[in-house]
Order: structure tokens, then C-alpha cells, then sequence
């Protein structure tokens, strides 16, 4: 488990989703991916492709989900508004995910993200021998929320670029 | 939400006229109800880079706020080509992918200034007041007649 890849999404979770609800958020569960993943809400996926590759999926269980929508909305969202609760909830990957991109890109570390599309499916894709899958729980004021880390670093290719530069 | 003191243009002392530009609607709401606690008033709104481009041309803003990572064509490419026909257009990026590398490579492309997601209200207002005082637009106090 590669933590300096896993650190900035804990990091930037906790201060996004901290400044949303205005309230700290705690870690609650951590654990390595055994299965395919299963949504517990309402969820949004985010790819990433170059040096480091694989997906991200932001998921929170619907109370939280409308509670964040209405967070991020400045008005009262209800939960029959699901089209733009859906769009909440990718709009905070996109963020969350986005901050932690930004750090690890900082950190020398050179991929591109694509922009958050939701994830409807029941299950996301099982991870594979060289993915790096976590899943988080995280314990918010408004209720649970997940995310699920599935990353491949590309090695090789960063010793190379080593090899050059040294 | 707080209050700002509305930011005019100073040829006319009209509002300033915004084009939002993010795949996401909901941002683009954000983002307009921000503005508009700043008196700006949001003329246009666009999903992606080449709806951006179309709309830059049939609105003329004064002020573009630009995400970056878009479907079809990114807003860094996007600010390049409107600022590449209109040199004194004003494009703020507003994005989460905020790296160093992003970053300047969106200013040497023609963008004016960059805002991290989440953004925060004050934040954006300063921003704003900066790039529209590039061209003489100045803030006016919230009881100045404005």
C-alpha cells in the first residue's frame, strides 16, 4: 500500500467535506478492497490516467447526500431532488478528488483527471493485482461517506524519468 | 450569504456581465449566485470549452470564469483561443486541479488569474475586483449609489 498516493485524498476529504458542512469529520473505517465495490448512495466516479491510473468513487449514503447538496446549494434541497443531489455529489468528488490531484502533482507525481460522471451502477469493476484499493468511511455531522481509492502507479516509468534527471 | 459591495463597470456603472463556464451545473449555479452577491450579472453559461468559445463570441462578457477539466475541449485550450481573438478578454479559471503546472500554464495562455475550488466568496471577490481594476472598473461602496 502506497500511503504517500493515499494521504492527499484523506487529507483533502477532511478539508473539503470539513468546510462544506462547517463541522470536523472524522475517519471511520479504513480497509483494503477485497470485492467489488458496493454503492451505499448516491455516488460519483472520477478517472485518472497517466503516471498514476485507476479510479476514484465518492459515494454518500442518501441523507448525507442531501444534507451536503443543501450545504453546497446555500438552500434547502430535498431528497426528491435527485437529479440535483446527483449533481452535488459530483461536484464535491470533483473537488475533493481535484485537491488531492493538485497535491500529488505538487509532489512530482503526473497524471490527468477526467472530469466526474455519476456512478449508478450497483458495483464498481473488483480490484486487480496491481491496483491499490482502499476504501474510507468517513463520519460527518450529516452522515456516512465513502470513498474508494483504486490506483496503479506506474513505476517504471517513474524511475526512468529518475534515471534522467539523475 | 455575505454582503459585498457590488462591483461596477466604471465606463458606464453597470453591473458586470459574467459567463459561467463549468461541465457542472451545479458549480455554474454556485458560481452565479456568488457573482451576483457581488452585483455582477451572469449573461451566459457554458458546459464545455467549444460552447464557451461560441458564447464568449455572442456575448462579449466582461468577465469569464473558466473551469478546467471539461468534456470535449478543457478550459485551459478553451482561454487560449478566445484570448487569441480578443486579447483583452478576462478569464479567470476556477478549478480543484490547482498544481503548479496547471496554473502557469493557464496564465501563459492568456487567463488573468486562478481560483481554487471550493471557492470561497471573498476570495473570488478579490479576484475579481483585481482583474476588472486592470482595465479601470473599480468597486463601489455598498451605499454609494450603486
Amino acid at each position: 500500500m502506497r500511503m504517500d498516493l493515499i494521504q492527499p485524498f484523506i487529507n483533502s476529504a477532511d478539508a473539503v467535506l470539513a468546510q462544506a458542512l462547517q463541522s470536523p469529520i472524522s475517519i471511520e473505517t479504513l480497509s483494503m478492497e477485497e470485492e467489488a465495490y458496493r454503492r451505499k448512495g448516491i455516488a460519483a466516479e472520477v478517472a485518472l490516467t497517466g503516471e498514476i491510473e485507476g479510479r476514484i468513487i465518492f459515494d454518500a449514503d442518501l441523507a448525507a447526500a442531501v444534507q451536503l447538496a443543501s450545504r453546497l446549494a446555500g438552500v434547502e434541497v430535498s431528497e426528491t431532488n435527485e437529479e440535483l443531489v446527483r449533481e452535488a455529489v459530483c461536484e464535491l468528488a470533483n473537488q475533493i478528488i481535484g485537491n488531492a490531484v493538485t497535491t500529488l502533482n505538487d509532489q512530482g507525481f503526473h497524471f490527468h483527471v477526467r472530469p466526474p460522471t455519476q456512478h449508478t451502477s450497483e458495483q464498481g469493476s473488483r480490484s486487480s493485482e496491481d491496483t491499490e484499493a482502499l476504501v474510507m468511511g468517513f463520519n460527518t455531522s450529516s452522515g456516512n461517506v465513502f470513498m474508494n481509492v483504486a490506483l496503479r502507479h506506474h513505476r517504471r516509468q517513474t524511475l526512468e524519468r529518475s534515471a534522467v534527471a539523475g | 450569504m455575505e454582503k459585498f459591495a457590488p462591483v461596477k463597470r466604471s465606463e458606464d456603472g453597470q453591473p458586470v456581465r459574467y459567463l459561467i463556464v463549468d461541465d457542472s451545473v451545479f458549480a455554474r449555479k454556485n458560481l452565479a449566485r456568488m457573482v451576483e452577491t457581488f452585483g455582477g450579472q451572469v449573461i451566459g453559461e457554458a458546459g464545455d470549452g467549444v460552447s464557451a468559445i461560441a458564447e464568449y463570441e455572442r456575448l462579449t462578457p466582461d468577465i469569464v470564469l473558466m473551469d478546467i477539466t471539461m468534456p470535449q475541449m478543457e478550459g485551459i485550450e478553451a482561454a487560449e483561443k478566445i484570448v487569441r481573438d480578443h486579447p483583452s478578454a478576462r478569464i479567470v479559471m476556477v478549478s480543484s486541479v490547482g498544481y503548479q503546472e496547471n496554473i502557469v500554464a493557464a496564465l501563459q495562455r492568456g487567463a488573468r488569474h486562478f481560483v481554487q475550488k471550493p471557492v470561497k466568496p471573498e476570495v473570488l471577490y478579490e479576484v475579481i475586483k483585481y482583474v476588472m481594476r486592470d482595465d479601470g472598473t473599480t468597486a463601489r461602496g455598498a451605499g454609494a449609489g450603486a
